[in-house]
């Protein structure tokens, strides 16, 4: 190990202790457990410091970092399943003594022994582990993918293909239409306008249906087809940079979140 | 028995819970599909966190570069897991909710999972900003309307997009930053959306009919036995 590295990990071994120690002094009174909120905070604290020093480069505390959280969240999931779905739905439907013992509610309709059939699915997918009969994990494989496919194709046409047609026939006058002298004396730019509203209305209308000529590959882009597409480019432009827009403006949040928390909760600097 | 039982599976699943959809007698039996999903679904869960440890068992064993940090992997999903199905701390016991205030699993969530998963996430803001900062460039009509489309969301939901257009008298509003921001967001971004969303959905079913009538098979893996 390089001097250097070994003189940087003791500095950062102090400067844990030292705020653990602080900490703990602070939470002193208010806290039961003030030695272990203590550690909790400063742990956090290391662990945001410890993913942003990636930023520099790839380091042993990011690994570290990452690594944990890699372990962490898989058990965390497999807690969540365990106790949401297991003991919640599919105890009480198979053994009354089972509910009893994890103080579930047992079912008004009493055991249904149909559930047994996901407990043997699962227990068939765990044996994708073995090297010999692993392919027998194909058959809970199929009936997820089954399910999958079953649920999606009346889900999606309903909400992503109905629906969304449905919502796109708009009143292109506005719903508040009082004929055109009304329109014309109550003219203004107003974002909650009359005439902002029909404006919306039309791009709305027309964007969903430049769009979908965009999308639509069976025929050559030329013409008025072709000056459909590029409308449909537009929008679909102006749609890739509004995303962009908000997911940087949600991680900035978070970052703010993560940096509020540095400076308040660990530091108390704000 | 390898391929055509899966696919049997698979056809009959997928069928009935259509079926269902239009058959109320069997609309019981659509749920108790959906509930054997997410079972099914929990063991796959521990399918994955048993294919980790074997893989970081597996590293440490054989002293790979890095394996220190397994030890670390490992540590974690055993200390979370045991606390987490035994509910150590819990104030309420074993028939308390897992996420109970004060027990050891939510404080863990609080303190590790959630600080780790923020930091990931925000760290992206740097990776986003500096690839756009290369990458965005007014090039042509529609780089440019993509470039003021997210200039404009972006401003409009800072103080300094408020400060910037407040002048503007209310008869004008939309030209207020903030207001076009909400006004991009609700009119042409919904458009867009819509246009992709309807394409995803013609997909999704076309797939899923794909898979139903057997045609997709991918979800099988390379063995032809």
């Amino acid at each position: 190990m390089r001097k250097v590295t070994i003189i940087v990990m003791a500095a950062v071994i102090v400067l844990f202790l030292a705020s653990w120690i602080l900490k703990a002094g602070a939470f002193q009174g208010e806290h039961d457990h003030y030695i272990i909120r203590g550690f909790l905070v400063t742990f956090a604290a290391f662990l945001t410091l410890a993913v942003m020093s990636f930023l520099y480069q790839d380091n042993p505390y990011y690994k570290f970092a990452e690594h944990l959280f890699v372990g962490v969240s898989a058990a965390f999931w497999m807690c969540m399943g365990f106790w949401t779905t297991i003991v919640q739905n599919l105890v009480p439907r198979l053994s009354t003594s089972l509910a009893d013992f994890f103080e579930v509610p047992q079912r008004a309709e009493g055991l249904n022994f149909f559930f047994y059939t996901p407990v043997i699915l699962g227990i068939l997918l765990l044996l994708r582990l073995s090297r010999k009969i692993g392919w027998i994990s194909r058959w809970p494989l199929a009936f997820i993918v089954g399910t999958t496919a079953g649920l999606n194709f009346i889900r999606y046409l309903r909400s992503d293909f109905i629906k969304q047609i449905s919502s796109t026939f708009v009143p292109l006058l506005g719903r508040d239409w009082e004929g055109i002298g009304a329109f014309f004396s109550n003219l203004d730019l107003s974002a909650t306008g009359q005439l902002v509203m029909m404006v919306s209305n039309w791009v709305i209308f027309l964007g969903v249906f430049c769009g979908l000529i965009y999308f639509y590959f069976s025929r050559e882009h030329k013409g008025v087809f072709g000056a459909g597409s590029r409308v449909g480019i537009w929008i679909l432009m102006i749609t890739f940079g509004a995303s962009f827009g908000y997911t940087v403006m949600g991680r900035i949040s978070l970052l703010v979140g993560r940096i509020t928390f540095l400076f308040r909760d660990w530091l108390e600097l704000i | 028995m390898r391929r055509a039982i899966p696919l049997t599976i698979l056809a009959v699943v997928g069928t009935v819970l259509i079926v269902s959809v239009f058959l109320p007698p069997l609309e019981n039996l659509g749920e108790d599909f959906t509930l054997f999903f997410d079972i099914i679904a929990v063991f796959a869960f521990f399918l994955g966190g048993g294919n980790l440890v074997r893989i970081h068992f597996n590293k440490l064993w054989r002293k790979r570069k890095d394996w220190g940090f397994s030890i670390v992997t490992l540590f974690g999903f055993f200390f979370m897991l045991v606390i987490g199905l035994l509910k150590i701390g819990n104030p309420g016991g074993i028939g308390a909710d897992p996420t109970a205030e004060g027990s050891w699993f939510q404080e863990t969530f609080n303190y590790v999972i959630n600080p780790l998963q923020s930091t990931m996430y925000a760290l992206l803001a740097f990776f986003v900003a500096s690839a756009s900062y290369r990458a965005f460039r007014a090039k042509n009509r529609e780089a440019t309307l993509l470039l003021l489309a997210a200039f404009i969301i972006l401003l409009g939901r800072t103080p300094f997009g408020v400060m910037l257009t407040a002048w503007v008298p209310e008869s004008w509003s939309i030209a207020q930053i903030p207001n076009l921001a909400v006004w991009i967001m609700n009119s042409p971004n919904l458009a867009g959306q819509r246009a992709i969303i309807i394409g995803i959905g013609l997909g999704v079913v076309s797939m899923s009919l794909r898979l139903i009538l057997g045609i997709e098979r991918s979800y099988l893996g390379e063995d032809r036995g």
